[in-house]
């Protein structure tokens, strides 16, 4: 899978936690929390989305990881290149 | 076996609401759980479903009416009679939004009733058209359901309500009797977050992402448990009197993008396990952001909690939400000095207010409370 695919996926696992949330306003390099109310339950639901989608494990201690699109899937591909995939 | 489907009742403070639109007609085939009407009240658009399978006989109140809580809306034919079922539709649904729109539309001209004819004025209403500005082209001026349709294609459509001005409007009504009426005393309690802290911690990371716990998990809980032993702070306070509840179930302020502020409940959090409180706090909050609650969610709670956990405020004074009587708020878990054994550390922190009501408690059971609250969090294997 590459980098272009998995930010398509992330984003719409972002957009499934932030339904209201308008996708063409959303800026990849800037923090979710800064661009909309994204709160810890947000994050909560948005780990275990790529959790199920990726199969990837997100510790807790990585959630910080997953602060804004563009590193969320930076995050997301290196984990799958560490498992190999 | 003809039943009656009637206005429902979202609560102990909800004495009507008005029926904004229709979502069946005469003859058609209804089975349990299909949304047959939509509702306003003063917690927002409901989505109100049918309680049972059958046949609609007949409508028997038209959009835009309001009427007391219990009037029969419809008539249905072969229905069983079962427990009501309602969803609720906050105003960010398309659907819903389009509903307030067409709320708003006035059914009476500045002269009198405007003259339309009855489709005319159901399309009106669909499409959020103000119909005083409709020409009529019918005899004597009655405006055709022609005419409706020629100027709503003719007219860029109407802005729907905004949803965020609703849910102030909601808000404010609620917030202002709350000050208006009930005489609040505060008190306020900082404690350690240490050991939640690394409870949920050592939790987190020996089980399943799914069962993950947010620190707003343990501080229902513990609220919960207070409330259970000190039940003069669950409950309700109406027409004078205050009336413990025998369950409790907690309200959780959650705010949904946009401005939007609702507090359902969770039923009896003080039987439930953490990871149970955990998983319908996370299907609540997302339910509140992707817009369906259930009618018992509103209605039920007997106290609540508010939290600005990830907000960086040191507290929050909160007004009870009428007519219950009392509500805890709290504050960031913050790294601040504390002192530990004589040692000053650096210590996360938590500040919990407890707003509650004069005419049922005073302060003296109130700093009892919160002291079971904090001494819950102290020991969080227990909760």
């Amino acid at each position: 899978m590459n980098e272009v695919d998995i930010e398509a996926r992330v984003l719409q696992l972002f957009l499934e936690v932030a339904p209201d949330v308008d996708a063409a306003k959303l800026r990849r390099d800037v923090a979710f929390r800064d661009q909309f109310d994204f709160d810890s339950m947000d994050t909560l639901n948005f780990a275990i989305g790529l959790h199920h989608a990726f199969g990837v494990e997100v510790p807790e201690t990585d959630y910080r990881e997953l602060a804004s699109l563009s590193k969320a899937v930076a995050y997301v591909a290196r984990r799958l290149h560490e498992r190999g995939g | 076996m003809v039943s009656e489907f009637r206005m429902p009742s979202l609560g102990p403070d909800m004495e009507s609401g008005t029926l904004v639109a229709w979502r069946t007609h005469p003859g058609a085939r209804v089975k349990r759980g299909d949304v047959i009407a939509l509702v306003e009240t003063d917690k927002g658009v409901i989505d109100v479903e049918v309680f049972g399978s059958g046949t609609i006989e007949e409508l028997l109140v038209e959009p835009g009416t309001r009427v007391p809580v219990g009037t029969v809306l419809a008539r249905l034919s072969g229905a069983e009679q079962e427990t009501p079922l309602t969803s609720i539709v906050l105003p960010s649904q398309p659907e819903a939004k389009a509903a307030i729109a067409a709320e708003r539309v006035p059914t009476l001209a500045p002269s009198g009733r405007q003259k339309i004819s009855p489709a005319a004025r159901v399309r009106a209403r669909e499409l959020g058209i103000d119909v005083t500005k409709v020409p009529g082209s019918g005899a004597g001026g009655v405006i055709t359901l022609e005419d409706v349709v020629s100027y709503a294609a003719a007219t860029p459509k109407a802005p729907a309500a905004e949803p965020a001005y609703d849910m102030r409007q909601v808000i404010a009504k609620a917030m202002s009797r709350s000050k208006r009426e009930i005489p609040h005393y505060y008190l306020s309690l900082t404690c350690s977050f240490t050991a939640a802290r690394a409870f949920l911690e050592r939790h987190n990371s020996s089980v399943s992402i799914e069962q993950r716990l947010l620190p707003s998990a343990l501080l229902l809980k513990a609220v919960a448990l207070a409330a259970r032993s000190m039940p003069e702070f669950n409950g309700c306070y109406t027409d004078g009197v205050f009336s413990p509840a025998t369950s409790v179930n907690v309200g959780m302020a959650i705010a949904a993008r946009g401005g939007r502020l609702v507090a359902p409940a969770i039923l009896d959090v003080d039987r439930k396990t953490l990871q149970a409180v955990m998983t319908e706090l996370r299907d609540l909050t997302t339910r509140v952001r992707t817009g369906h609650m259930r009618a018992n969610e509103l209605a039920a709670s007997t106290i609540t909690v508010t939290s600005l956990a990830e907000e960086g405020v040191d507290l929050i004074v909160p007004a009870i939400y009428p007519p219950q009587v009392a509500i805890v708020g709290f504050g960031s878990i913050l790294e601040r000095p504390w002192i530990v054994e004589g040692v000053v550390q650096p210590v996360p922190v938590l500040t919990m207010t407890l707003a509650a009501d004069h005419r049922v408690t005073d302060g003296r059971a109130g700093a009892r409370f919160l002291a079971q609250v904090r001494d819950a969090l102290q020991k969080p294997e227990g909760l």
